[in-house]
C-alpha cells in the first residue's frame, strides 16, 4: 500500500496497491501546497479505506519543480516516512507524466515538459516504455529557456507533452514496479535545477558620500 | 475538504509534545511532557549564511528540507520516547520566512497523520514567551512584560496569559536588532554572526567613548513609537563614524565602537523594556531571541531591572535561540489548558500577528 505525494506543480496525492490507484487527490492551485497538502493525503487514506498505519511505503516527487511549493510534498513525504517507520522512495515526477501519457497507448519518444517559471521549462525525455513496463528516461531532467527545448534528442524527434499537473498515482504505479523488480530508486535530493538567487556582496556599502 | 475525523481523548495533564520549527535558519526539533524539556535538537544552517553576511531564505530553506529527517529521528532518540507515544504534534506556522515555514509545516502535517495524532500549528513569537515554562525557575507569573530579539525581531509584548492573551507593544520599525550586529560587525571588518564577534571586541572597550544615538527615544517619537524600536539609524550612524576616521588615515579603536554601539544597543532595548513594566505596572521581565547571548545585554537587563524592582527572567541559552522545544511547549500549555487541535487547512503566515496564539 503505497502513498504518493508530489508538489512538483500543483499539490497531488494518491494511493496506490498492487498496481491499482485506490484514491488520487489533487489540487492544481501552484501556490497553496503547504495549506492543501494534509487534507488531500487525509482524503487519500479515506477515500481508499486505508489507516495510516497499513501504509508500507512513501513516494516523494522529487521534482523538477519550482524551489518553495516543491519542498512542501518532499518535507510531507519525508516525514510521513519517519513517522509510520516505513520506507520513502524518491522519484522524478516527470516520470508518473510519462507514465500516464503511455498508459493511453501511444508508445513514441516524448518530451514532457512543466513550468520552470522565469520563463524556463523543465524538461525530460522518455523513449517509450522498457520490458518492465517503466517509462524509459533517456534525457534529463532538464532546464531550459521558453521555446529553448530541444526538439531533437539523442536523433530521435520527440512528441512535446505540455504538463501543469503531475499525477501522484500514475508516479505510484511506476514506485511500485521499480520496487517489485528491484530497481534502484533516486537519489534522495531535491531537483530544484536551479542554485539559489544570491548575490554575493562585496563588503558593506558607503554611508559618506 | 476538511475530512472529519471521530474525537479523540486528548492527555491533558502532562502531554508529550513533538515541536516542529523552521521559520528562520534553524531547524528545531523539541519534545516536551507537560513543562518538562526531555529534546531539544537545533540544526542550524548559519554556517552557510556566513559568506553572504546574512541569512538567505532559499538556502535556509533547503537546509530545513535537509535537516528534517536527521532531526526528528536525533529527537526522539534523545527523548527516549517512541514516536507513536507522542500525544500530538506542533509547528510554527508564523511569523518567520514563509518558504523556510513551508516546509515545517509540510512536514508536521504529515507527521501527525502518519501517527493519527492531533496537530497544533502555534506562533513563533509565542513560542519564545512559552519558552520559560520548560526553565527551572518554576511556573511563569503573568502578566510578564516579554522582550523578544534575534536577527529577525524585536519586538515587546505584554503576555497576561500565554495560551490566551498576549499583546504587541512595540517592535522594530526597520532592522531587527541582531541584524544592527550583523551589520555593524561588517562595517568592523567582522564575519557574520556579528552578535558574538561585537561582544568579545567589546569587552575590551569604553562604551562611553562614542555617544550613538538611541533611535525613537526622542519626546517627539516617544508619543507614536513609545515602545517601537529602530535600528537603522544606528547603524548608519556607527557606519559615518568609521568611515570618516578611516578616510582620514586614523586608526579605529575598534573595541570602542564596539563596545558603545552594544551600549546604545543593550540601552534602547531595556530603556523601552522597564518603560513598559513601570507603565503597565507589570513587576517582571521575561527575556528571549538568540540576542540574549549577549553579555551586555543580560548584563543591562539584571541592573535595570534589580533597579525598578523588576524581577528578570531569561531561559537558558538553548532555549532563547529558534528552537523546536518552545514551539512543543506552547502547544502543551495549549492542550493543558482544554484547547482544540488547529485542523489540517493552515499554511504558513510570514507575518502572524502576535495576538493570534494558535493558528486554528
Ligand atoms: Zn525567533
Amino acid at each position: 500500500m503505497i502513498l504518493a505525494i508530489d508538489t512538483s506543480a500543483g499539490t497531488s496525492v494518491a494511493v496506490v496497491d498492487d498496481g491499482r490507484i485506490l484514491a488520487e487527490h489533487s489540487v492544481a492551485d501552484t501556490m497553496r501546497h503547504a495549506e492543501v497538502v494534509g487534507s488531500l493525503i487525509l482524503e487519500c487514506l479515506a477515500s481508499a479505506g486505508i489507516a495510516a498505519a497499513e501504509v508500507t511505503a512513501v513516494v516523494a516527487g522529487m521534482g523538477p519543480g519550482p524551489f518553495t511549493g516543491l519542498r512542501v510534498g518532499i518535507a510531507a513525504a519525508e516525514a510521513f516516512s519517519v513517522g509510520a517507520g516505513i520506507p520513502l522512495l524518491p522519484m522524478v515526477s516527470h516520470d508518473g507524466i510519462a507514465a500516464a501519457h503511455f498508459e493511453t497507448g501511444t508508445q513514441s519518444a516524448i518530451t514532457v515538459v512543466t513550468d520552470a517559471r522565469r520563463r524556463e521549462l523543465y524538461w525530460s525525455t522518455y523513449s517509450g516504455l522498457n520490458a518492465n513496463g517503466l517509462p524509459e528516461r533517456v534525457s534529463g531532467p532538464n532546464l531550459a529557456k521558453a521555446g529553448e527545448v530541444p526538439t531533437v534528442v539523442l536523433g530521435i524527434s520527440p512528441l512535446l507533452v505540455n504538463a501543469t499537473e503531475v499525477p501522484a498515482g500514475a508516479l505510484a504505479v511506476v514506485a511500485e514496479r521499480l520496487l517489485s523488480t528491484g530497481h534502484a530508486f533516486e537519489r534522495y535530493e531535491a531537483l530544484y535545477l536551479r542554485s539559489p538567487d544570491i548575490t554575493l556582496s562585496n563588503g558593506p556599502k558607503r554611508v559618506v558620500q | 475538504m476538511t475530512v472529519e475525523k471521530p474525537a479523540r481523548e486528548l492527555n491533558r495533564d502532562a502531554p508529550l509534545v513533538l515541536g516542529i520549527e523552521t521559520s528562520c535558519d534553524e531547524t528545531g526539533i523539541g519534545i516536551v511532557r507537560g513543562r518538562t524539556l526531555l529534546a531539544n535538537v537545533i540544526s542550524s544552517s548559519m554556517e552557510e549564511h556566513a559568506r553572504y553576511g546574512g541569512v538567505v531564505p532559499e538556502v535556509a530553506a533547503r537546509a530545513h528540507l535537509e535537516a528534517m529527517a536527521p532531526a526528528l529521528r536525533q529527537a526522539v532518540a534523545e527523548a527516549g520516547i517512541q514516536l507513536s507515544d507522542i500525544d500530538a504534534v506542533a509547528v510554527t506556522s508564523g511569523p518567520g520566512l514563509a518558504g523556510a515555514l513551508m516546509v515545517g509545516v509540510g512536514a508536521a502535517k504529515a507527521l501527525a497523520i502518519s501517527l493519527d495524532k492531533p496537530l497544533f500549528a502555534v506562533n513563533h513569537l509565542v513560542g519564545h514567551v512559552g519558552a520559560d515554562v520548560l526553565g527551572e525557575e518554576g511556573p511563569l507569573e503573568y502578566p510578564t512584560i516579554a522582550l523578544l530579539v534575534s536577527g529577525g525581531h524585536t519586538s515587546l509584548l505584554l503576555v497576561r496569559d500565554l495560551v490566551s492573551d498576549v499583546e504587541l507593544l512595540g517592535e522594530t520599525i526597520d532592522d531587527a536588532a541582531g541584524e544592527a550586529f550583523d551589520k555593524v560587525a561588517r562595517v568592523l571588518g567582522m564575519p557574520y554572526p556579528g552578535g558574538p564577534h561585537i561582544d568579545r571586541l567589546a569587552a575590551s572597550g569604553d562604551p562611553k567613548a562614542i555617544r550613538f544615538p538611541r533611535g525613537l527615544s526622542q519626546p517627539k517619537d516617544m508619543a507614536a513609537h513609545r515602545y517601537d524600536f529602530s535600528f537603522s539609524g544606528l547603524k548608519t550612524s556607527v557606519a559615518r563614524w568609521v568611515e570618516i576616521r578611516r578616510d582620514a588615515g586614523e586608526e579605529i579603536p575598534l573595541a570602542d565602537v564596539a563596545a558603545s554601539f552594544r551600549e546604545a544597543v543593550a540601552d534602547i532595548l531595556l530603556t523601552k523594556a522597564i518603560a513598559a513594566c513601570r507603565d503597565h505596572d507589570v513587576p517582571r521581565l521575561l527575556l528571549g531571541g538568540g540576542v540574549v547571548a549577549n553579555a551586555r545585554i543580560r548584563e543591562l537587563a539584571a541592573l535595570k531591572c534589580s533597579e525598578a524592582g523588576v524581577t528578570l527572567r531569561v531561559p537558558p541559552l538553548a532555549l532563547c535561540t529558534d528552537n523546536g522545544a518552545m514551539i512543543a511547549a506552547v502547544a502543551s500549555e495549549l492542550i493543558m489548558a482544554g484547547a482544540a487541535p488547529s485542523g489540517m487547512n493552515f499554511g504558513a503566515d510570514s507575518t502572524l500577528p502576535v495576538t493570534t496564539i494558535q493558528v486554528t
